[in-house]
């Protein structure tokens, strides 16, 4: 413990050498949503209002700061492993999930980080009900984010090169987003795409993180919860397999 | 092959190894002992099997057959004893760009159960004025210094050092044979690979020569120099019409060729230099110049491979 504390100390000082990671992971993210939330703030009311900007925003914030993070993830995964630096790390005392561990840790943090600016940063703008289940919106997030996180390491242990990190994860996570029901309800989608829609874990987790924010109790979730579980639990399983350390 | 010396303390021994990659047959058959004190060297061209070798040895990877003892534990399995007792210096290893060099010690230190002073190791390798410096930043020279730091933090009793010097200025060369050499001096065991057969002869005590995943010999560089390429040349230039006489009579010279004033004198015998030289103060010769031509690991190799090592 005390180890992966120590190294997630210091991946996040050097996380913080890099201002374009900072602005990428941070600052992207509260920005697209101060924007959007000035944009539909004055519509909050208007039906012909896409639900992501109104009602839905905490939710679209909310997974693009995760998506985001993940894509960041799995680029410094693969350059770690192209420049060799997780073997050099392996040749330690540092146990193989120590390292990825403090790595995922970082994330997190500039995750929480980043939602709880997104948080205060919105308030000017975006009526935030004082009844929000903000504890249960939390574990709904971390749900969402472990599956999402073990699908970035599935990715990761694909992508050939460090150079096709990035894009790679952005062509498979994106359109994941595109399916997930955030943007068009799943029903509005053509009847071919249903099926499409249903086998994306995003879907579970916009539909839990929506549900949760809107009051809904978990028991009406409880499926969403175990798709995501299902979800980290066979990605977590593939990536122990077909990870490569160098 | 030699049959190498049994001794229940050596500080490696590797038995009948073998490691393929898919189809290719990275290392076959390699035997060897690294005993403690001693600087040995694994020497070959670059994919002769050197680095997998090094890397099984420090458990980073498992061979397909043979047994490797370091200190007489499973370099695997007891993975997480031998970390302490052993240091790790990679071939082309990175660290994070923007990590500082004070920073990577200091975090290697906690790492381990024991450990040296991190400011005391700073100075040891001339990393002083680097210590806040970014990995990113460093010359390469620099970079291997914090290697050598890094697998030195825990002040282990077997260091490995793989392709040490490789892209690096002659000066920062030898800046590092020396750090290797005081290694040596403080009791500790160093089991290198080089593809710098100048580095070999000059650092290690003893060498096993590499080649396509085989081991070709195993010895003292100047043993195996004298028992392979036993020739050796004298160039002589004197001003003298009856040298090529005075030369041809003495036992130990084998051929005599001469280019101008100058004589090539060839012969096996290990007195041949003093023969030489015996001779030309009898006859109070008048010599210019005088050079001797001896082999060396280089010319050992491409004895032994057929093929020099830079093919």
């Amino acid at each position: 413990m005390g180890q992966l504390l120590r190294l997630t100390w210091l991946e996040i000082k050097i996380f913080l050498r890099e201002p374009m990671g900072v602005i990428g992971t941070v600052g992207i993210p509260i920005l697209m949503f101060v924007v959007t939330a000035r944009l539909a703030g004055p519509h909050f009311s208007d039906p012909g209002m896409p639900r992501f900007m109104t009602s839905d925003l905490p939710v679209f914030g909310a997974v693009l700061t995760a998506i985001s993070a993940v894509l960041s993830l799995i680029a410094i995964v693969a350059i770690y492993r192209d420049g060799g630096i997780l073997k050099r790390l392996c040749a330690t005392p540092l146990r193989p999930l120590t390292i990825l561990g403090a790595q995922v840790m970082v994330k997190l943090l500039f995750t929480a980080l980043t939602l709880a600016v997104m948080i205060l940063a919105g308030r000017r703008y975006y009526p935030v009900g004082a009844n929000v289940p903000l504890a249960s919106f939390t574990v709904a997030l971390l749900f969402a984010t472990a599956a999402i996180v073990s699908m970035g390491f599935v990715i990761a242990s694909l992508v050939p090169t460090a150079r096709f990190a990035q894009p790679i994860g952005t062509v498979i996570m994106y359109p994941m987003l595109g399916f997930s029901g955030l943007f068009v309800p799943v029903e509005q989608l053509p009847p071919a795409l249903h099926a499409v829609s249903r086998a994306l874990p995003l879907t579970y987790a916009v539909s839990l993180l929506r549900g949760v924010w809107h009051g809904d109790g978990w028991g009406a979730h409880a499926g969403d919860a175990a798709a995501l579980l299902v979800t980290f639990l066979l990605c977590a399983a593939l990536s122990a397999k077909v990870f490569r350390w160098e | 092959m030699r049959a190498v010396a049994v001794t229940p303390l050596a500080a490696i021994r590797i038995a009948g190894i073998r490691k393929t990659y898919g189809r290719t047959i990275a290392v076959d058959d390699v035997s060897f002992d690294v005993e403690p004190g001693e600087i040995f060297g694994l020497i070959g061209p670059n994919g002769a099997g050197k680095t997998t070798t090094l890397e099984c040895a420090e458990g980073l990877r498992t061979p397909d057959r043979g047994t490797i003892a370091v200190f007489g534990l499973d370099p695997v399995r007891d993975r997480r004893h031998l970390q302490d007792r052993i240091g790790v210096q990679l071939q082309q290893a990175q660290l994070q760009k923007r990590i500082k060099v004070g920073e990577a010690i200091r975090f290697w230190a906690t790492l381990y159960r024991t450990s040296v002073d991190p400011d005391t190791l700073i100075d040891q390798l001339g990393l002083r004025e680097k210590q806040d410096a970014w990995f990113m930043t460093l010359s390469g020279g620099q970079k291997q210094r914090l290697f050598i730091a890094l697998a030195l933090v825990h002040d282990p009793e077997l260091v490995f050092l793989d392709e040490l010097t490789t892209g690096l200025d002659p000066q920062a060369r030898r800046t590092i044979w020396d750090l290797v050499r005081d290694l040596r001096r403080r009791g500790k065991t160093v089991c290198l690979t080089t593809h710098l057969m100048e580095e070999a002869e000059r650092l290690c005590d003893r060498v096993a020569i590499i080649d396509h995943g085989r081991i070709v010999d195993i010895g003292r560089p100047p043993a195996l120099i004298r028992k392979h390429c036993p020739e050796r040349t004298v160039l002589v230039t004197l001003d003298e019409a009856r040298a090529a006489e005075w030369f041809a009579a003495i036992p130990q010279v084998e051929s005599v060729v001469p280019d101008g004033a100058t004589y090539a004198l060839r012969g096996r015998a290990d007195d041949l230099v003093s023969a030489v030289i015996r001779c030309l103060a009898d006859r109070h010769a008048h010599v210019l110049d005088f050079r001797t031509d001896v082999p060396t690991l280089e010319d050992v190799f491409l004895r032994l491979t057929g093929h020099a090592i830079r093919d």
